[in-house]
């Protein structure tokens, strides 16, 4: 497999700290290829943001090898390789979401009609035309995480890491947004690293699915999903969509039984 | 605000009310020094058995003289009339007349001490802000130069500020100004400094890995995020630093032997015994102590909600 975009190879980041040493992740090897959805999923502890941060260049393994786009993480965190959505939207609350979203192109240097047109292109693109004026205080926890994904959408990066984007919304627009966001990875073919602790989420997103559990944090499955590109809300309905979520939640069993 | 107005009326007409009823013990042996020597029978009759009689008897024997503590030339305590008398006497009434800049004017010794507190004001929040850059961006700094920050608060200005004139003046430094901006600067420049130190790290961590995620440099995570992160926090500070500075202007007008400003009346009034001038010089400064302050929280209700901030 030489289209791999992100590669690790025998990863292992190990914290120390008062209490002796804590595994964050220990030998992990993963590809991810080129236009794959791929969630991370396991209770936590399990190393799964950390595996994204690796990716990120957030966290530094202290052990093993991760390329990103055929680079050092870090290399590539200086191409801007990515679109980083953390777990709170992380919208600056002094900036309106039309700056917020401007943010990493002033940064990067586009001129100011560019960063307009493409504030304007990326805020279509997750439903939130005619809110850039608006203060990140006055949009719903829902809105808030569309406008942090439209920011790491706004400079073009063909990576899209996410961790747990939608972990504190409610099951409902969580769902709507599950949907919006298989739309703009079918329209715009990024590579998407997603972590999330919700099986169903994990199933219905992911080309492919990453089992993890922890102590010391390491992969124990990874599920290819057979369920078709196109996926209405009701494929979660499926014996199809049911067999994947099983094989997952044995999975994450079997990631527990060591303790 | 319109919530708080009858609490704030409330208090302000409890404290009036202290203050009128304190007058009577304050002023008594005085108005019972006037009266004997207008040739009143007061009791005890001699002047020295009254200092060792309590105020509460005297009251007691004399309550025909109890109303005359509150019209004195002289008073231990004046009334708030008597008070805002002066205050107008000195100021509106100065201004009335054209004499706004007369050397008996509030409004000229306000002024003088208003000039100094800007002038020290501007002095300290600038260095308690570049102080604090730097104790943000090194290490080193913040361990070289916080513990005299600290230290610097423990020494009591009365008794620097003397000594910094002296300098100022040995160094060739003309008139009380720079002298008295340097000693309200003193005072100043610490509130800024921690409140500038705590807004610059404000920023969370996740705040932070975003621009780490863009690549950004140091430069632009200054101005894009520490810095606007920093600005509620730097208002707080100024609030309470335009307060020390105002303090600072009138201690370097205290010891030091100034014939201008609100320090010099209060001082000047306390040695020639005209308490009038000292109550009114307070009052002059708490009420320019209070428009500074005032100016300053509506500045930061604008620029907070022009930043998005929820009022």
């Amino acid at each position: 497999m030489t289209d791999a975009v992100i590669r690790a190879t025998n990863l292992s980041l190990t914290f120390e700290t008062n209490d002796g040493p804590v595994h964050a992740l220990k030998d992990v090897s993963l590809d991810i290829n080129k236009g794959e959805f791929v969630s991370f999923i396991g209770p936590s502890g399990c190393g799964k943001t950390t595996f994204l941060r690796c990716m990120a260049d957030l966290e530094h393994p202290t052990g093993g090898e991760i390329t990103v786009n055929g680079v050092s993480a870090e290399e590539a965190r200086k191409a801007r390789a990515y679109g980083y959505v953390f777990q709170h939207a992380g919208l600056y609350p002094w900036r309106t979401i039309g700056r917020n979203v401007k943010l990493p192109l002033e940064i990067m240097g586009f001129d100011k009609a560019e960063q307009t047109e493409r504030m304007n292109r990326v805020l279509e693109l997750v439903d939130l035309a005619g809110f850039e004026n608006k203060f990140p205080w006055q949009l719903s926890g829902g809105m808030q995480q569309r406008a942090s994904i439209a920011r790491a959408l706004a400079f073009d990066a063909d990576i899209l890491l996410m961790d747990e984007p939608f972990g504190a919304l409610d099951e409902i627009v969580r769902d709507h947004l599950n949907e919006q966001l298989l739309r703009l990875w079918a329209r715009t073919n990024k590579t998407i690293g997603f972590v999330t602790h919700s099986i169903p989420e994990a199933v219905y997103l992911s080309t492919k699915i990453v089992v993890m559990s922890p102590r010391p944090g390491r992969i124990s499955d990874v599920i290819e999903s057979t369920l078709p590109t196109e996926r209405p809300l009701e494929i979660r309905d499926s014996p199809e969509f049911l067999e994947i979520a099983h094989r997952v939640r044995e999975g994450l069993r079997a990631g527990h039984s060591y303790d | 605000m319109t919530k708080t107005l009858p609490a704030v009326l409330a208090v302000l007409f409890g404290l009036v009310v202290i203050w009128f009823l304190a007058v009577a013990p304050m002023n008594i042996r005085v108005a019972l020094d006037v009266a004997d020597r207008a040739g009143e029978t007061v009791v005890p009759v001699k002047s020295l058995d009254r200092r060792d009689t309590s105020v509460w008897v005297l009251m007691a024997n004399n309550a025909a003289f109890v109303a005359d503590g509150y019209n004195l030339k002289r008073p231990r305590l004046p009334t708030p009339t008597q008070v805002g008398q002066e205050l107008w006497k000195s100021t509106g009434a100065m201004v009335l007349k054209g004499r706004t800049w007369s050397k008996r004017s509030l409004i000229f010794h306000g002024w003088v001490t208003l000039r100094s507190t800007l002038w020290g004001f501007f002095l300290g929040t600038t260095t308690g802000i570049l102080l604090a850059v730097a104790i943000v961006y090194s290490r080193a700094a913040e361990m070289s130069l916080m513990p005299w920050a600290v230290i610097s608060q423990a020494v009591p200005i009365v008794a620097l500020a003397p000594m910094i004139i002296v300098l100022s003046s040995q160094i060739g430094v003309e008139g009380r100004g720079f002298p008295k901006a340097v000693i309200s600067a003193y005072l100043c420049f610490f509130p800024v400094l921690v409140g500038m130190v705590k807004g610059l790290r404000s920023p969370t961590s996740e705040q932070l890995d975003l621009l780490k995620t863009y690549s950004s440099s140091g430069m632009q995570g200054f101005l894009k995020l520490h810095v606007p992160a920093s600005i509620p926090y730097l208002f707080t500070s100024l609030k309470v630093g335009i307060a020390a500075a105002l303090v600072g202007a009138i201690v370097g007008e205290l010891p030091t032997g100034a014939i201008s400003g609100l320090g010099a009346r209060i001082l000047i009034g306390d040695q020639f015994g005209t308490p009038l001038a000292i109550w009114s010089a307070l009052f002059a400064a708490a009420i320019l102590a209070g428009a500074l302050v005032t100016l300053l929280d509506r500045t930061q209700a604008i620029v907070l909600r022009k930043m998005g901030m929820r009022a």
